[in-house]
This record gives C-alpha cells, structure tokens and sequence, in this order.
C-alpha cells in the first residue's frame, strides 16, 4: 500500500503569539512546528504501516525551511519527503494551494492520500477536500478512526452529535482530527537516518497538468483587503477577596444588570 | 465568467434527520441583510430526501425563494452527492453569494463545491457585509463596488482578516454557528417553491454509510443557553463539575466546558466553547477555572457579561472578564449557589 501524508509547517500559536511594531506577525520570532492535525494523520499513516505494511511519503508545500517538517516526518518513520517550493506558488489561498498540491500528487502513485483536518494558522479545513476534488476521488473528513480492510477503508467520521461509519474504496482522501491518536516521538535511529536521507525538492516545472492562472497569489481567487491584530473588550473590574465577599460581590453584579 | 449574470444571495439549508439546522436560520437571517443592501432576493438550498415540507419554515425566517432537490441518494449527508447537488444549483442558478454554516458538513461540503465551481471559500467567517474591494480607492486598480467582504479570525483568533473574491463568482462563505442573528420568525409567509434534480448516478466516489452512532445527549444546546457556567481544567475533576451543575440549575443556566475538559475526557465535545467548539454568546458567561486560552477566548468573548473565577490572578481569562473573582472556586462557587438561592427566594 502506498500512503501520501500532507503535511503543514505552521508557527506554534500555542507557544505566545509574537507581532511586529506594525501589528503584523513576526512569523521569524515564532517557534514553527508539524500542524497538529498533520502530524495524527501522519501516525494514523505510520500505524497502518506498522500493521498492513505500506511506504509513507510526506509531502509539504512551503518556504525551503519547511523542510525541517519532512525531516522529522522521516524521523518519525516516514519513507521519503518531498518539498514543493517556488517563489511563484507564494501567497496562496486554499485555492491555489490545493492545485498546486494536487499537481504534485498527479506524479505520484497512492492508495491513500491523509492530511490534516486544519492547519492552526489559517484554521480552514479547506485543504484536504479541495485536493481530492481536483483528484476526483472521494474524501473523508472529520476522520477519529481509520481502518483497511481489502481495496477499501472504513473510516469514523466525527459530526457534531454522531459519528458515521463509512466505507471508501481507494484511492480516497482521508482528513485526519487530532485525537485521532497520540503521535509518537521521533527515535535517535530515526533521526539519524532521516538526515540520511535525500529529500525531493520540486518547483513548479515539476507540478502535473496545472495552469499558471491557479497558481499562488495571482492564482488566489480570495483576496485580503485587510489584516489587523485583533482587537479585544478590555478587561473589566477584577477584585481579590475572601470568599464570602466574592459571592456578595458576584450576587451584586448580578442584581445590578438584572438577572436576577 | 461573466460576473454580471450572478445574482441574488443563497444559503445552503442544512438539515439533519430532516429537521432544518439552526445555522440554516441564522444564515437566512444574515442573507436578508445582505440582499436588501444588494436589493435583490433570498434564496434557500434544500437538500436531503423527503424535505420539500420543511420549506415553509425557510420562509417564516425569511427566504424568498426555496430550491429543493429531493433524491434517495441525499437521505443522510455524504459529501459526493451533497456537492453534486449543491454544485449543480450553482451552475444553474448562478447565485452572486453562496453561504454555508461552517458545520461539520458544510466544512467539508464548502470546500469540495467550491473547488468544483473554481471559485473562492472564505472559512468560518464571523462578520459578512457589502462594501468595496478595494475597501480604498488605489491608483491603477479599479475598485468594485457592492463586493462580499468576509471577516474571519485566523492565527488561533489572534488576527483577524477581511476577504473578498473579486473576480469570481459566487463569492462563497462558510459561516460560524451561533454569529449571526436569525430574524423573529414571521408566521405564514410563503416562499415560491422551486424542485430540482439534476440526476444522481454513485460512482466511485460515493461512499457506502455502513452505521450512524449518535451520541446520547440529554442536555441542551449550550449555544441556545440564556446562562452558561463554564469550567475548565481548575474544576479539577470530572466529580467536581457537580458545583458548577448546582449553580447552573439554581440560575436555569447549562454547564460548558473548556477544550482541556474535553481533552481529559471529563466532559462530550458538545459541551465544548471555542474555537475548535462552539460559539456561545448567552446573557451571562461563567468562565470557573478556565485560564483563557485565546482559542477558548475565541469562542465566548460575546458574551454580554463575563464573570470569572480563577485563583491565578495572571490568568488571561481576566483581560475578557467583566467582573473577574481572583480565589479558590471551592470555597467560592457553592456559597455563591446558596447567596443565590436566598437572592432569588427573596425577589419572589
């Protein structure tokens, strides 16, 4: 069996949020990371490997930085890593992203293709069903469980109050949620042997059967028309007392703007 | 394309178990704003199989137009025939704006259609409105008027992001449950009915549903909640949520949690408020216990009124907070309940 794991290199919103004078976001000053929902859909990828047998290529679409993410997608246990990186897919939307990763999977062979629900930066979910579109397979999001059985794979697929149990032939496209599983640590072996390792870099020469119009901040039908820190409701009162004076104080409150 | 033959606003009318999603209402509501700038009509998207009943309800919140496609294939949600129905209204209506909730099926279904229709998706968008693109006239670039300009948190709600999709149509939005206001609904208004089938032959990329597993829920929808007292990892433990349930039942209030709750396994997802959970915005907002991350933050700042209680007099739930208690909600919060009690005895 062979898996593609699509992968994001996103800065860490967990780790303190970091903004330059001008309120934009100092991505340098920001510790980067695999995106969470990536990396469980790169174990759930690793796991099928470790049962059926199957090679798993992580691809990503970023700066050539990126490449730190399919080191340690190799690290992990990965097979091979490919970057896709050319100064014209810059500045794409999910779009223009989703055809150009589309373009680099038409070079590949796969069963099934796994990437994360959403990336923590843009936070859309848009990704993983766009390419399966442009691959005219069919997609499965909201993925909490994945198994393989024969040509196909059943797969959970979380709703807000119900899961369905689904069942795909592949090639499919699978959206991975974080708690799908816990990922596991990359090994010293597996980091040395991921440094060994040749990682595929590819421009756009190398994207299949796109069209320039689709590709990165031209390609992108949404455009920004304006980006700005955002702006919160200031704090209010805070007060520090012994116990029975909170409630009196938080009973207060609560008469004063009638409820109750 | 030619943007000129796209016209009218349109709302994707999610339905479950053929009972229409509040977001369905609430996008309806946004969508007669947005019309009434652009003067033209409303228009509901109703898919699902035995549905056209449900379509007067549309109308009571304020759809002018309802399009049923009714067919066996749409009984309950797969993204393949969802997307063929949905896209294939696109291709015939021509609609000028396209709004989906940004629910666990319109976030799949968004992204497949749109990609289908080659056109822009704006996810999770919490502020819609006409204006122009660019939002200020700069030399050398034509500016258009009456554009869908699409406000959305990005950066785990640390940014915030005002989109358009210029050149393409329809200008397609995913949007968050619990944003936008539904109208008050008008009794007995009619919408002109419209059915449409465009065919639906399973190929490769139908899936096969083999079991649906609803959770078992017997609690109210936090978002529909007047008083929500929220608790977080500080509760301490699942046990411990019992103070919190006795002060929500004491105020007719509905206890929520925070995504470290959930994590822990102490409470359902669908308790869960932020931004990888709901969006809330009830009369009064308890946050006990809850730090404040900013993707909690996200999905509760509002609130008309926040209180917390936190013994970390650091936490950043307090930068939201309108009244904000630094102590132990230990000692705090079952004395509260009883002040309350006598409180509201007394105003009887």
């Amino acid at each position: 069996m062979k898996i593609v794991v699509c992968i994001k290199q996103v800065p860490d919103t967990k780790g303190g949020v970091k903004f330059n004078p001008d309120g934009t976001l100092d991505r340098g000053a920001m510790l980067t990371i695999m995106n969470p929902d990536d990396k469980a859909g790169l174990e759930a990828a690793l796991r099928l490997k470790d049962q059926y047998g199957a090679e798993v290529t992580v691809v990503t679409m970023g700066l050539p930085k990126a490449e730190e993410v399919l080191r340690e997608a190799m690290a992990m246990g990965a097979d091979n890593g490919i970057l896709v990186t050319d100064r014209v897919l810059g500045g794409a939307d999910t779009w223009a992203t989703s055809t150009t990763i589309a373009g680099a999977l038409r070079n590949l062979e796969y069963d099934l293709i796994i990437t994360g629900r959403q990336a923590i930066d843009g936070d859309t979910a848009q990704v993983g069903p766009q390419i399966s579109e442009h691959l005219n397979i069919p997609v499965i999001s909201y993925a909490q469980n994945i198994k393989v059985e024969g040509d196909s794979v059943i797969v959970e697929r979380q709703y807000e109050d119900r899961y369905h149990v689904l069942k795909a032939k592949m090639p499919c496209l699978i959206t991975a949620l974080s708690e799908l599983n816990e990922p596991r640590y990359m090994t010293p072996g597996g980091i040395f042997d991921a440094y060994k390792k040749e990682i595929t870099v590819w421009g756009r020469k190398d994207l299949k059967d796109v069209d320039d119009s689709n590709l990165g901040l031209n390609g992108s039908p949404t455009k920004i028309a304006k980006a700005s820190d955002k702006v919160r409701k200031g704090a209010g009162e805070k007060v520090t007392l012994d116990p029975d004076e909170s409630v009196s104080y938080i009973v207060d409150k609560l008469k004063e703007k009638h409820v109750i | 394309m030619n943007l000129e033959e796209y016209k009218g606003v349109y709302v994707f009318a999610q339905q479950v178990d053929n009972e229409i999603s509040s977001i369905a209402f609430e996008l309806l509501g946004k969508a007669k704003d947005l019309a009434k700038d652009l003067n033209t009509e409303v228009t509901a998207v109703l898919v699902g199989c035995g549905i056209k009943g449900l379509a007067d309800q549309l109308a009571e919140y304020g759809a002018d137009k309802v399009i049923v496609v009714d067919d066996p294939e749409l009984k309950d949600y797969r993204t393949e025939p969802y997307a063929h129905a949905l896209a294939s209204v696109i291709n015939k209506y021509k609609p000028e704006i396209m709004l989906v909730g940004a629910t666990a099926i319109g976030r799949d279904l968004g992204p497949r259609v749109s990609a289908r229709v080659a056109t822009g998706l704006t996810a999770d968008c919490t502020v819609l409105e006409i204006g122009d693109f660019p939002l200020q006239p700069v030399p050398g670039q034509e500016q258009l008027h009456n554009q869908l300009l699409m406000t959305r948190p990005a950066f785990g709600g640390n940014t915030i992001a005002t989109i358009a999709c210029p050149y393409n149509r329809p200008q397609m939005a995913t949007v968050r449950a619990g944003v936008m206001q539904k109208i008050e609904p008008i009794k007995g208004a009619k919408a002109v009915v419209e059915e449409f089938n465009p065919g639906f032959t399973p190929d490769h990329k139908y899936v096969e549903i083999l079991e649906i597993v609803k959770a078992v829920t017997e609690t109210v929808d936090i978002m529909d909640a007047k008083i929500l007292v929220s608790g977080g990892r500080g509760v301490g433990s699942p046990e411990n949520f019992k103070i919190l349930e006795d002060l929500a039942e004491v105020l007719g209030g509905t206890v929520s949690c925070s995504r470290a709750v959930v994590d822990a396994g102490w409470k359902p997802k669908d308790l869960q408020v932020g931004q990888t959970g709901k969006t809330v915005r009830p009369n009064v907002y308890f946050a006990i216990g809850i730090s404040g991350a900013i993707q909690h933050v996200a999905g509760m700042e509002e609130s008309d009124i926040i209180i917390a209680i936190n013994k970390d007099a650091d936490a950043p739930i307090f930068d939201v907070a309108d009244y904000g208690v630094v102590g132990d909600l230990n000692k705090i919060v079952p004395k509260l309940t009883e002040a309350l009690k006598t409180a509201i005895a007394a105003a009887k």
